[in-house]
C-alpha cells in the first residue's frame, strides 16, 4: 500500500483513501474542436494512453480525505512517487523531475 | 523423441539420461520470414501454428527473459468460453475447441482438466445477467446452463446456500467443459513442438528496436542477440504491448495493471471445480498438487512493477472466506503478480496494425490464459494471410474509432 | 525423563511435564518444548511421509525452515490445521498432533509404493505420459492425479475461531529479535525512536538462546540476553512482539506482521482472537533475520535421523534434548564442528565428522583431537542405511577409494549458510553473488531498509551485535568470546562411487526434487532458474525453498555450465511462511465483511416479515408476503392494491447529490444530455446522464430547488460513481465553474406514496405546501412540513399512477412513515418492494439502467432521444454519440414484447431470434431485459433489446428455449395508461 503525499493535505497517507483516477494531463477538447474532430482523433483523447514504462503523469482522487482530485508523478517501475502536485499545474518539466527527485 | 508410458519406461532403465532438449537454444539468424516476439504461451503458439498449419518454419520466437515467464506462467489457469456476445463466444470457444486434444496434438500433456466453472449468481442482478449468458450460449453452441441453488450444492457439496449470507448463493452459471490446464505446459508444449518443426526459440533476447523502412513497413528489430531482419512481425507481449507498440510508432489504448494471484498449502481434494463469484470477487480452484488456487482483483494504478499490495489480497481472501467458511483456516503459500494490458472494452485487439507488416495479440486483460490456443492461431492467420480470420476479424484496432466496441463487462452492467 | 533429555539443559522447565499425542500415541514432553524437540526427546525422528513418492521422513531443523515434520495439528471440530511444521508448534498439555499424507499410518504407508516406481516418475513425467488414449485423461488419468493431490486433511467445517487485524506505526521495525535485532533495538530505544522488535519464536534470542561457550561483553550470552531484553521492556518506545512472523514487505516500508496468540494456550477462551494481522508503517526497517543452515546433497540423505548440525545444537541448547546416541557429522563447512563439540561435551557420542574439505584449520584440528573423535577429511557419506530412522552411514574417501562404515542413530549435515534474504528482496532490494560466503547477500536497497547480521553475511555474534547497533544508530563496539564462525566449501556434487541412477540425494525433501531431476530438467533445456523451479517443483513446497533453493541453484548452475550469478535466483514470493486466509482476512467476516446498509425504515419491514434482496451495498425490502403468500401472489396484491388505491414504498436507497453554485445550472447542462436551462425552481425533470463514450450511465429525477440549487436523484447502486464523476469533470474539465457538490444519499429518507389516494393520504399531514392540481403539477417539488417535518415534497410518479416523493430527515424516516402507514389504513394502504415497483414501473415502460440498458446502449437505442438536448453545444457523450457506429443502422432498441400466450412470462435474459428453425449458432438479435406477470393488464409484458426494434413494431418474434419456443411480438415499450391520464386524479 503506497504512502501519498496529497499536495493539498500537505500530508502522506495510505493509499486506501486515494482513488487512482488515470493518466493525467489529456485534456478534453472543447466544443468547437469536438465539432471538428474526426472520429480517429476523438478515439485519440478517449482511448489511447502513453501507459509508459518509466515516469508516469496521473491523476490521484483523495476520495476519503479532502475529496480533491491532484496530479502525481510515479515511476511505473518502481512504484516511487516522484511528486505530486495540484490540479491545474501544467505537466512538469523534465528538469523539475529530475530535480524533484534529488 | 516422442512422449509416451512406453518412452518414458525406456528412458527409465537408462537413468533418464537419453532426453533430448524439449526446445533447443538457438543463435539468431539473420533474417526470418516471421518473428513472434513474446515466448509465452501465445506467442509460441502462434509460432507452432504458423508452421503447423501454414507451413511458415523460418520463424523466430523472441523472449526477453525465459519462455513462459510472463503472464502464462502467473495466472490462476482458469479455461472457460462462456462468454455473452458473439465474437467474444466464437474466439474463447474456438480456444476451448483448442484445448479438447492439445496434450494429443503437441504431444505433450498440458493437463487440461474439465471439472468445470461454476459462477455464483448472489443477487437478482446477477441472475438476470447470468441466464442471458446461459441463454446466448445456448443459442451460440457454448456449453453453459443455468443451476438452482440446491443444484449448485449438489454439484459442489462444501457450498453453504443457506438464505440468510450477506451474499446468497442464488443460483450459478455452470460450463462443464470449462476447467483449468498446466499453464507452464502449456509453454513448453507449444516450445517443444514449434522446435520440432524448425522455429527457433530464442531467449534472453530482448527487443529494442522495431526497424521500418522507407515505405512505412517492417524490416527487423534490434535485439540485445544484435539486429534480427523479418517482413513480418507478429507481437505477442503481454505486459509490454504499449512499449513494443510505441518502438514502432505506435500509440495503442492499453494501459498495464498489476495483478495478484495466490495460493494455499496443499490439502487433500476438497474442490471440485472452478469457482467464481463476480459480485464478491472471488475466483478459487484447487491445483493437481492440492494447493488452493485464487485470483485476487487488480490494483488500482498502473504499473510494470509486477508487484501488488497487500490490501488487494486481504480483500481477496475476505472474499473466499465469504463463500467457503470452510477455508478459513488454510494458509497462503505464496502470492504473486503479473501485469495485465487492458483494453478500453477490456476485450483484446489480436490483427493487423496500421504498420505495414507489424502483427499485434495483446489488450487480453485478466483472461488470456484460456484464449492461448485460440488467440495463437488467430494471431498465426492474420500473419500468414495478411488478414484477420473471421473470428478475430472483430477484435480489431479500429472499433476504437467507430465505437462497435465488444464491452462484456459493461454487458454485465459491472462496476469497474 | 525421557530417554534423551539432558537434563540441566536448555531453556525447558523440567518440573512441568506436559503430555501429548501423536498419532494417538500418549508422550510427554516439557513446558517450552516445540513438538518436534519434545518427539525428539522421546526418541522419535519419524514424524511424516514426503509428497510425491511417501517415503518417510524426520525432522530436518529446529525451526520455520523445516521441510519435512508437517502435522496436522487437531483443536477439535472445524479446529484442524494441516502442515503445521513440529518444529515451531510449541506443546501444551492434551496437545493432539497426526502425520499427514500416509495411509494406513506413518509406519506403514501404502502410497509407498510410489517410492519403488519412482524411476518412473522423474521431474515432468506427467507432461510426456497419460495423453492416450485421450477419453482415458478425462475419466482415468486425471481424477486419479487429483485423487493423489495434497498433503494435510482437507478442511471438513468452518473455523470457529475469530481472527484481528490492526494497523501499527514505528520509526524502527526490527524484524528478528536475534543478536543482531537485539543491539539494534537497544540503540534505536536509546535514540528515543518508537522502535517494534518482532521474532517468530516463543522467546526472543534467536541464536543466542543456545549459545554455548560464548560471553558477550564478559556476560554469559544468555545473561547479556536477559539483561538486554529488561532493558527492552522496561523502555516505553519499544514494543516487543513475540510468535510475529514477517510476513511481507510492501511498498513504502508497509509490512506486515503475522502474531500468533492461541495456538500455545491448552484452553482457549470462546472469541479471543487465534491470530492477529499487524500492518505496520515504519520509517526504517532493519531486517535481521539471520540465516539458514543449507543441507548437503548425498545419496540417502533423507533418512529420518539425517538433520542439520545446526538443528542439533538448538536442540541441545535450547530444549536439553539430543537427537541420537551415536551420531556421525558431516560437512562442508567449519560450524558443524561446534555443533559436533557441544554434542560431544554432552556426553553424546560422535562416531566420525566427516569432511569433504581435504583440510581444515589447525585450531579446528587440535579440538577434534581434544575430544578423540574420529576425523575423516576428503570424504562424503556415500549411502545410508536404516527403514524408518537411519542406523548407519558408509563413508567414501575418493582419493583412496576407502569406504567405511558407521553404525549411527543421527547424522548432521552441514552445506554452509544462507542469508535470509526473503524480506530483503519483497521490498525489491538489490542482491548480488558472494563467491566467498557461497551466498547471494544484499545490495543496493529500494526503502528505507538495512540488512545486519547473518541475513547480511555478517556471520558470528560479535559481527552481528556492531551491525545491529549500527543500525539502530549506535556506536558500542562489542567485545565477544565466541568460537570461530570460519567459513566452507560448496560443492554441486559429493564424490561416489555409486551410479548416480541408482543414488537419492535429495534437494527438496518435501517435493521429492532430486539432485538428478535438476540435472533432467537441464538436460531437457530448462536452463533459467526458473524454468528449473517449475519443471521439477524444487522450491514450491509450504517451506518455499529455505533448504533447497541454493543447493538446486549450485547443481543447475554446474549443470548449465554456467556461473550462478548468471543462472539467476528464483523470486521471493510473501508470505515468509505460510499464513491463515482468517488472519488476512482480519474482522471482516461474517457480518463485518462489506457490512449491509439499511435504510431508516428498514426496521419496520422487518417487523412486517418484508423478504429482503441485496442490491448492491444496500438490503432492500422485496416483497411484503401475508398469510403464507408467495412472491407471486404477494406482488401481484401489492401491484393491484397500489393501482386501486394507495401503496407506500421505501425508495430511501435513491443516490442524491446536491449540487449548488451559481454555475449549476452550467455544470448540470455539461453533465447530462438534457437541458437544463429551461428548468424552473420548484420543477422536477427526469435526466439522463451519459458517459463520455456516449453509453447511458445513469438517471433520474433531478428537482431545481432554487436558481443556484439542484436535488439530484441517482440509481441506488450508481450514487458513489455518479458522485466521482460529477467531481471529476468539476474538479478536473470545468474548473471554471463555480459549484459544490454534496452527497446526500444518507441524509434524507425517501417515502414513496402511490396511488390515487395518494393526495388524500398526505394532505392532511402537509404545511405550508399548496397540494392541489394546480398549484402542485406533476412534475414539481415544494418545501414545506410533513407531519411536522421539513421535507422536500416531490410530485413525481414511477408507477404511472399519482404519486409523491417525501424526502425527510433520515433520522425523522420511520415516525413519517408509521404515521402515513397509520392513516393509510383507511385506504387499504399496500406497503410494496422493490419487486412491485419493477412491476409497475416496467407497465409503464421507464427503464432501469443497468437492467434495460447495459453500458452498450445510447439514449436513442433507449428510446430516449427526447432526452438529448439538440442545441447544446457540449456535454458528456455528445461526440461520442456522433461516432460512425453509434449513429449506424442495426442497433439494438428497446422495445415491448408480449407474448402470444398471456400466460407465458419470457425469463429475462432470454434471447430473441427472428426464425427459431435456424442451426446453432443462431442469429440473435436481442433479449428480453425485463419481464414480469401484470395483475393490471391480466398478461404478462416484457420489455427487451432487439436489433433495429423501432423498425419491427408488430414483427412476431421468438424465444427458443430450452424444448419449447415462445411466440411474441414487438409493441411500444407502453402497456398501461399510454396517455398517463392516471397521474391527473384529482
Amino acid at each position: 500500500m503506497f504512502e501519498i503525499h496529497c499536495p493539498y493535505c500537505d500530508e502522506k497517507r495510505p493509499e486506501i483513501e486515494f482513488a487512482y483516477a488515470g493518466e493525467a494531463h489529456i485534456v478534453r477538447p472543447n466544443a468547437q474542436d469536438q465539432g471538428e474532430m474526426s472520429d480517429a482523433d476523438w478515439s485519440q483523447y478517449m482511448f489511447i494512453r502513453d501507459n509508459v514504462r518509466g515516469e508516469h503523469c496521473e491523476r490521484w482522487w483523495h476520495q476519503h480525505g479532502c475529496n480533491m482530485f491532484f496530479n502525481a508523478v510515479r515511476h511505473t517501475v518502481t512504484d516511487k512517487f516522484v511528486m505530486t502536485y495540484k490540479m491545474g499545474k501544467s505537466r512538469p518539466t523534465a528538469k523539475q523531475i529530475a530535480d524533484a527527485k534529488k | 523423441m516422442k512422449y509416451s508410458a512406453v518412452s518414458l519406461f525406456a528412458n527409465a532403465l537408462s537413468g533418464h539420461k537419453n532426453w533430448p532438449e524439449q526446445f533447443p537454444d538457438k543463435a539468431p539468424k539473420k533474417e526470418y520470414d516471421v518473428i513472434i516476439v513474446g515466448g509465452g504461451g501465445h506467442g509460441l503458439g502462434a509460432a507452432y501454428y504458423l508452421a503447423k498449419k501454414h507451413g511458415i518454419t523460418n520463424v523466430a520466437v523472441l523472449e526477453k527473459g525465459w519462455i513462459g515467464g510472463g503472464n502464462t506462467g502467473r495466472n490462476t489457469t482458469i479455461i472457460r468460453s462462456n462468454y455473452l456476445f458473439d465474437e467474444s463466444a466464437g474466439i474463447y470457444d474456438h480456444a476451448v475447441d483448442l484445448w479438447d486434444g492439445l496434450s494429443q496434438e503437441l504431444n505433450y500433456n498440458v493437463m487440461f482438466s474439465k471439472r468445470g466453472v461454476l459462477m455464483l449468481a448472489h443477487n437478482v442482478h446477477d441472475v438476470q445477467s447470468f441466464q442471458r449468458h446461459v441463454h446466448a450460449n445456448r443459442l451460440n453452441g457454448v456449453d453453459n446452463k443455468w443451476l438452482t441453488p440446491q443444484q449448485c450444492k449438489d454439484f459442489l457439496p462444501i457450498l453453504d446456500i443457506s438464505e440468510d449470507r450477506r451474499y446468497p448463493v442464488m443460483g450459478g452459471a455452470l460450463q462443464m467443459r470449462a476447467g483449468t490446464a498446466r499453464h507452464d505446459s502449456v509453454a513448453w508444449g507449444y516450445a517443444r513442438a514449434a522446435s520440432k518443426l524448425g522455429v527457433d526459440i530464442i531467449q534472453n533476447c530482448k527487443v529494442t528496436g522495431i526497424k521500418r523502412g522507407a515505405d512505412g513497413a517492417v524490416e527487423g528489430v534490434e535485439t540485445e542477440k544484435g539486429y534480427i531482419g523479418a517482413k513480418k512481425i507478429g507481437v505477442s507481449a503481454a505486459g509490454n504491448s504499449s512499449v513494443l507498440m510505441e518502438m514502432a510508432g505506435l500509440r495503442f489504448p492499453l494501459e498495464s495493471y498489476p495483478l495478484q494471484a495466490l495460493v494455499s498449502e496443499p490439502v487433500k481434494p476438497v474442490l471440485n471445480c472452478v469457482v467464481m463469484s463476480n459480485a464478491v470477487h472471488a475466483y478459487i480452484s484447487q491445483s493437481d498438487k492440492g494447493e488452493l488456487v485464487i485470483g485476487a482483483g487488480t490494483d488500482q494504478y498502473t504499473s510494470y512493477s509486477q508487484r501488488g499490495a497487500l490490501h488487494i489480497i486481504e480483500h481477496t481472501l475476505m472474499s473466499i472466506c465469504e463463500i467457503f467458511p470452510i477455508f478459513k483456516r488454510q494458509r497462503m503459500l505464496r502470492s504473486w503478480g503479473g501485469i495485465v494490458d487492458v483494453t478500453p472494452d477490456r476485450s483484446p485487439i489480436v490483427g493487423k496494425t496500421p504498420v505495414p507488416g507489424l502483427y499485434v495479440n495483446c489488450g487480453w486483460g485478466t483472461g488470456g490464459f484460456k484464449a492461448t490456443p485460440g488467440a495463437a492461431d488467430m494471431l498465426a492467420h492474420t500473419i500468414a494471410h495478411d488478414a484477420p480470420h473471421k473470428i478475430n476479424a472483430p477484435f480489431n484496432l479500429d472499433r476504437f474509432v467507430g465505437g462497435r466496441l465488444i464491452d462484456e463487462a459493461a454487458a454485465a452492467a459491472v462496476a469497474h | 525423563m525421557s530417554a534423551f533429555r539432558k537434563s540441566g539443559r536448555g531453556m525447558v522447565d523440567a518440573s512441568k511435564p506436559v503430555n501429548f499425542t501423536f498419532d494417538g500415541k500418549a508422550y510427554q514432553g516439557l513446558q517450552g518444548d516445540t513438538l518436534a524437540s519434545a518427539l525428539l526427546a522421546n526418541g522419535v525422528h519419524l514424524t511424516g511421509r514426503s509428497f510425491k513418492y511417501h517415503r518417510p521422513r524426520g525432522i530436518v531443523g529446529a525451526g520455520s525452515e523445516e521441510p519435512n515434520a508437517l502435522v496436522a495439528f487437531d483443536r477439535g471440530e472445524g479446529r484442524v490445521t494441516p502442515n503445521v511444521r513440529a518444529t515451531t508448534l510449541e506443546i501444551f498439555d492434551g496437545l493432539k498432533a497426526e502425520s499427514q499424507n500416509r495411509w494406513p499410518n506413518l509406519k506403514t504407508d501404502i502410497g509407498g509404493f510410489n517410492n519403488i516406481f519412482s524411476m518412473f516418475f522423474p521431474a515432468g513425467f506427467y507432461n510426456k505420459t497419460f495423453k492416450w488414449p485421450a477419453s482415458f485423461w478425462d475419466k482415468v488419468y486425471e481424477p486419479f492425479i487429483r485423487n493423489m493431490a495434497g498433503l494435510g486433511p482437507a478442511p471438513k467445517s468452518s473455523d470457529p475461531d475469530v481472527y484481528a487485524s490492526v494497523y501499527g506505526h514505528c520509526d524502527v521495525l526490527i524484524v528478528g529479535a536475534g543478536p543482531a535485532g537485539i543491539a539494534a533495538a537497544v540503540a534505536a530505544a536509546k535514540k528515543d525512536q518508537r522502535v517494534i522488535l518482532v521474532d517468530e519464536q516463543a522467546e526472543p534470542g534467536g541464536g543466542l538462546l543456545s549459545a554455548q561457550n560464548v560471553e558477550i561483553d564478559g556476560m554469559a550470552a544468555q545473561d547479556w540476553l536477559t539483561k538486554s531484553l529488561t532493558t527492552l521492556r522496561k523502555a516505553d518506545n519499544v514494543t516487543v512482539m513475540l510468535r510475529s512472523t514477517a510476513i511481507g514487505y510492501y511498498h513504502d516500508n508497509f509490512v506486515a506482521v503475522n502474531e500468533r496468540l492461541t495456538d500455545h494456550i491448552p484452553s482457549v477462551e470462546p472469541g479471543r482472537s487465534r491470530e492477529k494481522l499487524h500492518r505496520i508503517r515504519a520509517g526504517k526497517v532493519i531486517l535481521a533475520q539471520g540465516g539458514i543452515e543449507r543441507p548437503l546433497v548425498f545419496n540417502g540423505n533423507d533418512r529420518p535421523g539425517v538433520m542439520l548440525a545446526s538443528a542439533a545444537q538448538t536442540y541441545l541448547g535450547q530444549y536439553g534434548v539430543a537427537v541420537g546416541n551415536e551420531v556421525v557429522v558431516f560437512t562442508s563447512h567449519d560450524s558443524a564442528y561446534q555443533a559436533a563439540f557441544e554434542l560431544a561435551d554432552a556426553n553424546i557420542s560422535i562416531a566420525a565428522i566427516v569432511d569433504i574439505r581435504d583440510k581444515i584449520s589447525g585450531d579446528l584440528q587440535q579440538a577434534v583431537e581434544a575430544r578423540a573423535i574420529d576425523l575423516i577429511l576428503g570424504s562424503s557419506v556415500s549411502k545410508t542405511s536404516g527403514k524408518l530412522r537411519i542406523n548407519g552411514c558408509e563413508v567414501y574417501t575418493a582419493s583412496s577409494g576407502k569406504k567405511q562404515s558407521f553404525q549411527c542413530d543421527a547424522l548432521l549435515m552441514s552445506g554452509g549458510w544462507t542469508p535470509s534474504l526473503h524480506l530483503w528482496s519483497h521490498s525489491k532490494g538489490g542482491i548480488k553473488w558472494d563467491a566467498d560466503l557461497a551466498a547471494y547477500v544484499p545490495e543496493q536497497a529500494n526503502e528505507n531498509a538495512v540488512c545486519v547480521g547473518a541475513c547480511n553475511g555478517n556471520f558470528g555474534i560479535e559481527a552481528a551485535l556492531n551491525a545491529g547497533t549500527k543500525a539502530g544508530g549506535g556506536r558500542k563496539k562489542f567485545k565477544v568470546k565466541e568460537p570461530e564462525f570460519g567459513s566452507g566449501v560448496v560443492l554441486d556434487h559429493l564424490p561416489n562411487y555409486i551410479d548416480s541412477s541408482k543414488q537419492k540425494a535429495f534437494v527438496d525433501f518435501q517435493n521429492d526434487v532430486t539432485e538428478k531431476d535438476i540435472k533432467l530438467a537441464v538436460r531437457e533445456g530448462f536452463k533459467s532458474i526458473e524454468h528449473v523451479k517449475r519443471y521439477t517443483t524444487n522450491g514450491m513446497a509450504t517451506d518455499q525453498g529455505k533448504t533447497s533453493n541454493l543447493n538446486a541453484l549450485e547443481i543447475a548452475s554446474k549443470a548449465v555450465g554456467k556461473p550462478i550469478e548468471k543462472v539467476g535466483l528464483t523470486t521471493f514470493r510473501p508470505p515468509y511462511t505460510p499464513t491463515t486466509f482468517g488472519a488476512l482476512a482480519g474482522y471482516r467476516d461474517g457480518e463485518l465483511f462489506d457490512p449491509t446498509r439499511k435504510t431508516a425504515i428498514d426496521p419496520w419491514a422487518e417487523a412486517q416479515g418484508a423478504v429482503f434482496e441485496p442490491v448492491g451495498i444496500w438490503r432492500r425490502a422485496w416483497y411484503f408476503p401475508k398469510d403464507g403468500e408467495d412472491m407471486h401472489a404477494a406482488v401481484a396484491r401489492e401491484c393491484k392494491a397500489t393501482r386501486d388505491s394507495l401503496g407506500i414504498f421505501d425508495a430511501s436507497t435513491l443516490g442524491k447529490i446536491e449540487v449548488v453554485g451559481p454555475d449549476a445550472t452550467k455544470f448540470m447542462n455539461l453533465m447530462y444530455s438534457n437541458s437544463w436551462t429551461t428548468l424552473k425552481p420548484g420543477r422536477c425533470r427526469y435526466g439522463l446522464m451519459l458517459r463520455e463514450d456516449g453509453y447511458i450511465y445513469d438517471d433520474g429525477v433531478v428537482a431545481r430547488m432554487a436558481e443556484d440549487r439542484y436535488h439530484v436523484t441517482t440509481t441506488s447502486g450508481g450514487a458513489p460513481r455518479v458522485y466521482r464523476h460529477m467531481e471529476d469533470y468539476l474538479q478536473t474539465e470545468f474548473q471554471h465553474l463555480d459549484v459544490w457538490l454534496t452527497s446526500t444519499t444518507e441524509q434524507w429518507a425517501v417515502i414513496a406514496i402511490n396511488g390515487p389516494n395518494a393526495r388524500k393520504l398526505i394532505e392532511p399531514f402537509v404545511e405550508g405546501i399548496d397540494l392541489s392540481k394546480d398549484a402542485f403539477p406533476h412534475m414539481a417539488v415544494r418545501e414545506g412540513k410533513i407531519c411536522g417535518v421539513p421535507t422536500r415534497l416531490f410530485r413525481v410518479s414511477f408507477t404511472g399512477e399519482l404519486g409523491f416523493e417525501i424526502n425527510i430527515p433520515s433520522h425523522y424516516g420511520r415516525t413519517v412513515w408509521e404515521t402515513l402507514f397509520e392513516a393509510g389504513q383507511s385506504y387499504e394502504i399496500c406497503p410494496y418492494g422493490t419487486e412491485t415497483m419493477h412491476v409497475l414501473r416496467a407497465e409503464k415502460g421507464f427503464i432501469i439502467v443497468g437492467q434495460d440498458t447495459d453500458g452498450t446502449v445510447t439514449p436513442h437505442d433507449a428510446g430516449m432521444g427526447w432526452a438529448v438536448a439538440k442545441k447544446k453545444k457540449d456535454f458528456v457523450g455528445m461526440r461520442s454519440l456522433k461516432r460512425s457506429d453509434l449513429i449506424a443502422d442495426g442497433r439494438k432498441h428497446l422495445i415491448g414484447l408480449l407474448t402470444d400466450d398471456p400466460n407465458v412470462v419470457l425469463e429475462e435474459g432470454a434471447q430473441i431470434v427472428a426464425d427459431p428453425n435456424q442451426p446453432i449458432p443462431m442469429d440473435m438479435l436481442g433479449h428480453v431485459t425485463s419481464s414480469y406477470w401484470s395483475e393490471s393488464l391480466g398478461r404478462s409484458v416484457a420489455m427487451a433489446l432487439v436489433k433495429d426494434g423501432f423498425n419491427r413494431m408488430d414483427e412476431t418474434l421468438h424465444v427458443p428455449m430450452p424444448g419449447t419456443t415462445h411466440k411474441a411480438k414487438v409493441v411500444k415499450p407502453v402497456f398501461y395508461d399510454p396517455k398517463g391520464e392516471r397521474l391527473n386524479v384529482v
